[in-house]
This record gives structure tokens, sequence and C-alpha cells, in this order.
């Protein structure tokens, strides 16, 4: 195999891993305050139909980022009402947010676009278009380092980058501030929390902000960068294996890159292997590779491989008078 | 404010989730009312597809006789308090033992091919719910994130083995082979001509017994007082000698045995044949169902026929108001999940207050309560 092919395959991960890594860490915040969220999925594509939706409409890339991140948001605190103000069940909040995202969008695409859900395909305005790093031409040249410079880390979308600068700052906000202390501490224990004379609602309200904007991201990255406009349920699942990811990384943030890279990479790996053959195997099963993130992760939570023990007061409501 | 009393037993069971009901339903009539189209006018659409004539009202009971089997999947496990939303994988791959049987017993008699299916289909749903059990059971992992994930296994699984064993070679679309004689389950018009076209079958009848089964095993045996035991509380269970793990493998078998009946109605009585993705998302319908009946036979037999008439409604919706799309539906049931699920709290707590207000014995210690209050 040459080094171009290599550069291929990991310049696919990086681009597949984007989302599932925007949502991971999205998923990071409410999980560590606390909150079980399997709604991911339901946000990204909220967000995708929103981003797409406005970006199509004004032609304005920045003005879909901030529309699919508003209609994110609020799909959040919709979340969070339910889960947090009412306390009610996290898991059944997720399911219907999720059901509710997939009807809405292809409902309200069909109405307003007319095209069978789908948005308007995009023009070069209303989509981010890769960006070219420095001297990236220039060194292409050089030996290895260059090829690795120029197609493997330059000429991605922003919000690419945006995804892997937040892994440290996630790391840093989670384990070196105030703010990430009480976070654990609130998904941990919130009674103690509370003692300490912390508000614990207001801590989990501002843990499922930052999950509804990272989910915000992820979902415009699906139709306003990687495609040019929304598809009837294109974020197909990602949500569920950003899921995946973060119990896979024990709800830490670098094992979380790690993890969707892995996934990434077995994305890419199913796409390059479709209805190709293999010597020895035959035809490669893909399916297999498909259900692998779903298998390892099944592996893991059984203790197979290390132990994944999630946050300890995920899932119950706060109730403040005992 | 922390002395609340507990709703008649009839609001708890029927109020309540009608009010919720209602708050869905308004809120969808604002989606409707906000593109510009007439909610009442497809209330009407819908009643009249869903119950107007023969073939919509057996398409209803077809899809209603679904949503039983995913209802009771999800409520069997609620009672043990266990949340099954694996119901979609498990009646998925569970077509693959309904094929199997329907294709070997062809020749035979329905009278034979349907009981062996059955076992078959629910021998592969129950399975495809007791490892997520026995993880839960044995190994700690949680039930919901197992049944999620296995929702995906059962899918890749699915695609290949209808791809790479049940296609005949001589086709080119990803289905088994055609079911002929005798593993077709009767469809309800060979005895009804009302039913016109639609595809209801027999598995009603099997829907219909599945819902007393689940009855008379939920309130009427032992192992069901054990079940709700664990549900209510999982240390109260252990201390009556009750061997938690060993229930929960149990009720998840069962509630994957019974989201695998789908496999029955889908396979044997309408495609005859396995087809990808006929499930439909039914196992998510099923979570709706649950909710909505309470988790109870009953609940759920209405509940079932309530969302048979939306998807059947649905259908005709889209004919007469084009606007007014199936996903609509997907939508409303989104919305009852939402406000008889996750937001039951909006209106329990005031309700509740209400009717303090309102018994009179309870009036007085409300306010006897208040002005002790204000006085101090």
């Amino acid at each position: 195999m040459d080094i171009g092919v290599i550069i291929s395959m990991l310049d696919a991960t990086l681009r597949l891993s984007t989302p599932l890594l925007l949502a991971c860490l999205a998923g990071l915040y409410s999980e560590r305050a606390g909150l079980f969220d399997i709604g991911l999925e339901g946000k990204m594509l909220a967000a995708a139909f929103g981003a797409a939706a406005i970006a199509a409409v004004t032609g304005s890339m920045w003005l879909g980022l901030l529309a699919g991140m508003a209609v994110s948001l609020s799909t959040a605190l919709l979340q969070g009402v339910a889960a947090i103000t009412l306390r009610g069940n996290q898991l059944i909040a997720g399911v219907a947010i999720n059901m509710l995202a997939a009807g809405l969008t292809t409902f309200l695409g069909q109405t307003w676009f007319h095209q069978g859900g789908r948005t308007p395909a995009l023009g070069a305005g209303g989509r981010f278009g890769v960006i070219t790093l420095p001297f990236a031409n220039e060194l292409s040249g050089v030996p290895i380092l260059g090829p690795i410079y120029a197609d493997l880390i330059s000429g991605h979308y922003i919000l690419v980058y945006i995804a892997f600068v937040m892994v440290p700052i996630t790391a840093y906000v989670l384990y070196r501030t105030r703010f990430g202390l009480r976070l654990r501490a609130v998904g941990e224990n919130p009674k103690a929390v509370d003692t300490a004379g912390i508000s614990v609602i207001a801590l989990r309200y501002q843990a499922v902000i930052i999950t509804g904007l990272l989910c915000g991201l992820a979902g415009a990255y699906f139709s306003i960068a990687q495609g040019s406009g929304f598809g009837n349920n294109m974020t197909a699942g990602k949500g569920y294996i950003a899921l995946a990811a973060l119990i896979f990384a024990k709800w830490r943030p670098v094992p979380a890159m790690f993890t969707c890279l892995l996934f990434g990479f077995l994305d890419a790996l199913q796409i390059r292997l479709q209805s190709t053959s293999l010597p020895f195997i035959g035809e490669v099963p893909v399916q297999a590779i498909q259900a692998l993130p779903y298998v390892l992760t099944v592996v893991l939570l059984a203790g197979f491989i290390g132990k994944a023990v999630g946050p300890k007061a995920g899932g119950v409501p706060y109730v403040k008078e005992r | 404010m922390s002395a609340r009393r507990p709703l008649p037993r009839w609001a708890d069971i029927a109020l309540l989730p009608a009010i919720n009901l209602a708050m869905a339903f308004l809120v969808s009539g604002l989606v409707v009312l906000m593109i510009g189209e007439n909610p009442l006018q497809a209330i009407e659409v819908i009643i009249y597809g869903a119950f107007g004539y023969g073939d919509g009202l057996g398409y209803t009971l077809y899809y209603a006789t679904n949503f039983v089997f995913t209802g009771l999947a999800v409520a069997v496990a609620a009672h043990a308090g266990l949340f099954n939303i694996g119901g979609d994988g498990q009646a998925y791959i569970a077509g693959i033992g309904a094929i199997v049987a329907a294709l070997a017993l062809d020749h035979t008699h329905w009278l034979l091919a349907m009981p062996v299916a059955i076992i078959a289909a629910g021998a592969i749903g129950g399975l495809w719910a007791f490892v997520p059990g026995y993880l839960q059971a044995k190994r700690g992992s949680h039930v919901v994130i197992t049944t999620i994930m296995f929702n995906f296994i059962a899918s890749a699984v699915m695609v290949y083995t209808v791809n790479r064993i049940l296609k005949p070679a001589t086709t080119m679309a990803p289905e088994s082979e055609t079911i002929e004689i005798a593993g077709r389950v009767p469809q309800l018009r060979q005895f009804i001509s009302f039913f016109g076209y639609s595809p209801v079958n027999l598995s009603i009848v099997i829907a219909i017994l599945a819902l007393i089964g689940v009855y008379i095993l939920i309130w009427h045996t032992k192992f069901g007082f054990a079940m709700r035991t664990l549900g209510q509380n999982p240390t109260a269970s252990r201390y009556a000698g009750i061997s938690n793990s060993r229930m929960i493998m149990i009720t998840m078998t069962i509630s994957g045995a019974l989201a695998g009946m789908v496999a029955i109605n889908e396979v044997m009585g309408v495609q005859n044949r396995l087809v990808l993705d006929y499930v439909a998302g039914a196992g998510f319908v099923g979570i709706a169902v649950a909710l909505m009946g309470r988790n109870h036979p009953v609940g759920i037999a209405l509940a079932a026929l309530l969302f048979g008439a939306l998807y059947q409604g649905g259908q005709e919706l889209q004919f007469v108001i084009p606007a007014v799309t199936r996903e609509m539906i997907v939508v409303i049931q989104a919305l009852v999940i939402l406000f008889t699920g996750a937001m039951e709290g909006l209106f329990r707590p005031s309700l509740e207050r209400a009717f303090m207000l309102l018994s009179p014995e309870q009036k007085a210690g409300a306010i006897a309560r208040e002005t002790a209050k204000s006085e101090s």
C-alpha cells in the first residue's frame, strides 16, 4: 500500500470522525452533569436541517451555522426542561427528541421546499469550503511530511479544526476549571454540590446549553460542510455511534477523540471495502465492519475489556427537599 | 407543597393521559395550522381514513397488531423496571425465524406452520433481548444502551443474512424467497369480505391472546408478582428471596419474544417474504403505546388502536391534503411520548392541587396549612 492510499484513508477518517467527535463531546458535558442523553441524534438532525434551511434561504453559511446551533440549542433546552425542571425520565425525553426531529425535519422540509424533504442544493456562499493551510502547496513536494501536511492536515472544513481544538479545551474545562469540577461533581453527587450552595439545576442547564451548541456544530457539518443541503435522516444513526464512542471512552475527552477517530476509520474502511474482494476472505462483509462500533461498545460495557462506569448520578432527576 | 396527595385512580389512569394526549394533539394541530392547513379537516380525514370504510379499518387493525406486540414488549419490561428500547431490533431479527419456519413448512398446513413460526420468531426475538438482559443482570451493563446497540447490530445482521443467505440467486432485489402456500397466515378478508384488500390477518388473534396472556402473567401469577416487586423495589425483591438477575433475564426474553411477533404479522401475513427494514419503526411506536397505555393491556390495546388509526389515517391524509405528509404522524407520536412520558410532571402537580382543593376534607386541611404558613 503506498503512502497516497494511506493518506487518503486517514483523510477520510478525519472527515468522518468530525461529527462523531463534536456530538461525542456534546454528550460528554450532559452526561458528566448526570443527564443521560440519548437525544444526540435528534439534536444533530434538527441542527442539520436548520443550518441547511437558513443557508439555502439567505445564501450565507455563517447564518446557516448560527441557525443550526440555535435550533439544536432550543431542542436541547426542551429536553432539559423535561429532564431537569419537570424531572421526567431522561431516556424517554431523548427518545422523544429523536423522533420529533426525524418527523419535523422531513415534514417542514417538504412543506417549505417541496423537494421530498430535502433542502435546495447550496451554492458556493452557502456552504463551507475547505481551508488550505499556509505553505501547503509549497511543502507538498517534501517527501512523506509534505503530503501529510498538504493532503492530510491541510484542506479541511473549518468545523474539522474546531472539533479537534475542542478536545483540549474540553479537557481543560473539565479538569482544570472550577466549572469543570462542579460539573463532574454534579454528575457524581449532586447533593454534595447542593450542600455547598451551588445550584444543581443551573449547572445542569449550563451543561445542556453546551451540549446543544456542540450538537449544532455537528449537525451543521452534515448539511452545510460535508453535504450541500439537508436530506432525510441524513445523520443516519451517527448520534448513536457518538454515544457509543462516549461510553467507549469512559466519558473522558481525549480518549473520546481517539475512539471517534477509530469509529471514523472503521466507517472509512467500510466505504472503501464496499464490493471489493480480498484474498482468502472473498467479498468483505461490510456489515461486519458497520456493526463493529456497536459490538465493541457492548463488549466494553459488559466489562470484558476494561470497565465503563458512567457518572453515578446519571439518569436520576435531582430533588432538592428530601 | 410537600404534603401532596396521590391522584384518585381514575384521574391517574384516564384523566392525566387524556390531558397529555390532548396537549400532544394541540401542539400537532398548531404545527398543521402553522403551515396554513386546517387541523380540523386533517382530523376528519384521519378518522374517516382509519375507520370509515372496510379497507381503512383493516389497515388500522393491521398496524395496531404490530403496535400491540411492541407495546406489550415495552410494558412487560417496564413492569420489572427495565426500559427495553430495542423492540425494533428484536422484531426485525425475529423475521429470520419466521421466514425459515414458513419456507420449510410451506407445503404442510398453516395450522402447523404458524405455531412453529411463532415459536421460532419468539425464540430469536427473545434471544436478542435475552443477551442485553444477561449483560444487565450479570455484567452490569445498562440495558438501554445495550438494546440501542443491538438495534444497530440487528440491522447489520439482517442486511447480511438477507443478501448473502436468504436471497435466491435468481433475484436482484434484497429479499428472501416468497412464501407460497401454507406459510402464509390466513387473511381476515378470506372470511370477511368487508375488509376489502387490507392486510389484516389472523396475527391479530395472536395479538389479542398476547394481551390476555400478559394481563394474566403480570397480575395473576407468582412470576408477575415477582416482576412487579423487582420493578418497584429491587432491594425488597432481593430480601424476599427473589433472584433479581434471573428475573431480569426472563423478563427481557419474554419482552423480546413479544416484539418478535411483529415478524409473524409482517413476514407471514403481509409481505410473504423477508424484506429489509420491514419493522419500520414499530418498535419505537411501542414505547409511545406502552407509555400511553400505562403498561396495562387494556390501555395498550386502545393506544395501539389509536396509533394504528394515525398511521392508516396519515396515509390518507397526504392524498387529501398533500401539504400534510406522513411524517406528521411521526411528529404526533414524538409529542405523545414527550407529553405522556417525559413531561408528565407538567400537569400532574397542578392536577393534584386541583383535586386537593376539590375534595372537602382535603380542602379543610389545605386551608389550615395555608393559614399556618401565612401566620408563621
